[in-house]
């Protein structure tokens, strides 16, 4: 779940039309340990870099370990 | 640009067609409708003083003439991009008759974003619920008539892909706009917390704002964070005034995220009233397909099948249709040339040659210019690009480039011209220009002939360690200068990278046609007329003053140049001969053979062996041809273009007298 968005404005504004707005459920969809990553977010997946995926903080679902995005 | 007040008569309104707005996000399939509608009755150029495309486009329903115009794809209305500013202006500026909203209806929820700033704006709004038949796909059922009564707007559901829907939504349309449906759209607000705010600054700025903005919509942009209306406001507001504006929005930064919030939770009592959702678990063909073709290893060993794919095609098919296509050029320029056997031998020559001869090779491109129009657009159409991007993005991010930087690139291989024209995919105009002023370092097939014909003349059987030496510095070149430019034109600004994979869906094949049949009659219009005027007169100037080509213009130019030659080594002769390559490359070796007889002979005693390796690297890093600097003055305008042709010719000039001095300076 997205708690918070690091950034400047039009980051922020960018994620947010997106769909990338505190409380929106986020899946990791894949993760390589490099390159880009996937992810679902309000049933589209989109790609992100690993420095902006760093940039969207979350709040792990219970029963996950380990942290993922942020 | 039409002031507030002014209300369109309905005598006025009758006798000028109305005009169709069509909104929607990236890759919900609006240029599918937009063709449906239109067909051929379309126009492809730009928008007024810009490099986005604008599409407009006439359709006829009913007796009734509509005008239809081509929004950008955009995901929200703020101005964050070029084409989310050309897409809000307009419909505040222009106030188009209907706006039409596109959105996909298996991703109804992010889609319903850009309806949610939509419905903000003056222009009716029509709701275009496509592809109905891949949200069924993939398990989801919606209620159109549910969504209508929630909106409050006209739904209509269709898929365009397969034709479904056009009729009914033109009929939508005609009876919105002669007023026979009500329309009363119910608009998301703001949160709570953010309301008082919202009041304040729309107090502060209500007397100031200019037509034909609305107080309401510029206060909650401003607090969106939008740097435009900022920048209005600013010089609209007194300073006083501004600063206590200023002040609020400081306080207030995160403001977009909650305005962002309530937007979507908006979108979700929509979505909860009509959308019947999937079961929990059930995968839909695009996370099965991802599962493989998004994969490390997988997804590099599809990647590279498909692009082994359409080079097979681009040289099984294209190749020979381009020989073909020459042989039928060279018929005709013999067949006008003995036509022309009673005029002067100059006027003959110059039409065989010069102007036949230049028209026959912007004919020769076509084969495998349509091959490459069609593979884009059939990547683009199914949603492969994207993945390709995706896979691509860890390298090309070194250079500051974007994973969709990766095809036009790699397309330049066969011809940069394709490559120029296929960077209009890249979405930011920064990482586009970027690329196009890269593309001309990738060493195209005729590029490489050259190479493959001198370089055993010069280096025997080490020629293909040479060859491949050359083209691996001219790719760490093109890094190189990547970085560079990314650090001067970008100003080290990372581009980010965020990037919706859309659902996969079969290739519509008018959409791929009309993109084939525009693209490539663009290229006609405008890179092949300069082709033809340029080949036409340095014709003239190897022909003139006496016919022989020793004595001619071209050479005298050769000759003056020489002193630049002397530096890499070089005698006048060579120095003609990479002048030449500016028609096509491949024209260096005709030269050499003009102007040496037998060069194969007397090239290697003419050349140390410093002074073949510089031609070779200049050969290699040298301005393009024509056809593709027609193609990047087509893309990025003449003062880019500048830019770009000098910095490669100061480019390879200093790294052919480089390699001559290191060379003879260790003995070669």
């Amino acid at each position: 779940m997205v708690r918070a968005l690091h950034g400047g404005r039009h980051f922020v504004g960018r994620l947010a039309a997106l769909g990338f707005t505190p409380g929106a459920p986020v899946t990791i969809v894949r993760n390589n340990g490099f390159g880009p990553i996937i992810v679902t977010v309000r049933d589209t997946q989109i790609a992100l870099g690993r420095g902006e995926a760093r940039r969207i903080l979350v709040l792990l679902a219970e029963g996950q370990n380990g942290v993922t995005t942020g | 640009m039409a002031s507030p007040l002014a209300n369109p008569s309905p005598e006025e309104s009758s006798t000028k067609p109305a005009v169709i707005a069509l909104a929607g996000q990236p890759n919900v399939g609006k240029s599918t409708i937009f063709n449906m509608l239109t067909g051929l009755n379309q126009h492809v150029g730009n928008w007024p003083g810009k490099t986005v495309e604008q599409k407009t486009g006439t359709c006829t329903y009913d007796g009734q003439k509509f005008t239809l115009v081509d929004l950008p794809g955009t995901y929200s209305l703020t101005a964050n991009s070029e084409e989310e500013r050309i897409a809000r202006d307009y419909i505040i500026h222009e106030r188009p008759d209907i706006v039409v909203a596109v959105v996909d209806a298996a991703i109804l929820e992010r889609s319903l974003y850009l309806v949610a700033e939509l419905l903000l704006l003056p222009s009716p709004v029509v709701l275009a619920l496509n592809m109905m038949d891949v949200a069924e796909q993939e398990g989801i059922k919606i209620e159109p008539q549910v969504l209508e009564a929630a909106l409050g707007i006209p739904v209509v559901p269709m898929s365009a892909a397969r034709g479904t829907g056009i009729q009914e939504l033109i009929a939508t349309v005609e009876s919105l706009s002669a007023e026979e449906i009500s329309y009363q759209p119910k608009r998301p607000v703001i949160l709570p917390g953010h309301q008082v705010i919202l009041e304040k600054i729309h107090a502060l700025i209500e007397d100031s704002v200019p037509a034909p903005y609305q107080p309401a919509w510029v206060a909650l942009k401003l607090l969106e964070g939008d740097d435009e209306m900022r920048a209005l406001m600013q010089d609209a507001l007194p300073e006083a005034t501004w600063k206590q504006v200023h002040g609020l929005l400081y306080q207030h930064e995160d403001a977009i995220l909650d305005i962002a919030g309530a937007r979507y939770q908006w979108i979700g009592r929509m979505i909860r009233a009509a959308v019947v959702r999937p079961k929990i678990g059930q995968m839909g063909m695009t996370a099965r397909l991802d599962n493989v073709l998004t994969h490390p290893v997988w997804g590099t060993v599809a990647l590279l099948a498909v692009l082994g794919a359409v080079f097979w095609l681009t040289y099984t098919l294209g190749s020979p249709l381009q020989a073909w296509m020459g042989g039928l050029v060279e018929g005709l320029a013999e067949g006008v040339r003995n036509a022309l056997s009673s005029t002067p031998p100059w006027f003959a020559n110059l039409w065989a040659d010069g102007i036949i001869g230049g028209a026959g090779m912007v004919v020769t491109f076509l084969p495998i210019l349509v091959i490459f129009f069609a593979v884009l657009a059939i990547l683009e159409d199914t949603g492969y690009m994207a993945r390709i991007a995706y896979l691509t993005d860890q390298v090309m991010h070194t250079m500051g480039l974007h994973g969709k930087s990766f095809i036009p690139l790699l397309l330049g291989f066969g011809c940069n011209v394709p490559a120029i024209l296929g960077t209009r995919i890249i979405e930011t105009q920064r990482a586009r220009l970027l690329t196009v002023l890269l593309a001309p370092l990738v060493p195209c097939t005729a590029r490489m002939a050259v190479i493959m014909v001198l370089t055993p003349l010069f280096f025997g059987d080490k020629a293909g360690l040479v060859a491949w030496g050359l083209v691996a510095a001219a790719l760490v070149i093109l890094a190189l200068l990547g970085i560079l430019l990314h650090r001067v034109i970008l100003k080290g600004e990372q581009v980010a990278f965020i990037m919706e994979l859309p659902l996969y869906h079969l290739p519509n094949l008018r959409t791929i046609g009309l993109y084939v049949w525009h693209n490539t009659l663009a290229f006609l219009q405008k890179a092949g007329t300069i082709i033809l005027g340029v080949s036409a007169v340095i014709w003239l100037l190897s022909y003139f003053p006496t016919g022989v080509a020793t004595e001619s213009y071209l050479t005298l130019f050769g000759h003056w140049l020489e002193p630049i030659g002397l530096w890499m080594g070089l005698p006048w002769q060579m120095v003609t001969a990479l002048l030449t390559s500016f028609i096509a490359k491949e024209n260096t070796i005709a030269t050499l053979s003009i102007l040496y007889g037998d060069f194969e002979t007397a090239l290697p005693a003419a050349l140390t062996p410093s002074a073949a390796l510089a031609f070779l690297v200049v050969q290699m890093l040298f301005i393009p041809c024509v056809a593709t600097v027609a193609t990047i003055k087509q893309e990025v305008g003449n003062r880019w273009t500048l830019v770009n042709l000098l910095l490669l010719l100061g480019l390879s000039l200093s790294a052919g007298v480089l390699v001559y001095q290191v060379g003879t300076l260790l003995g070669f």
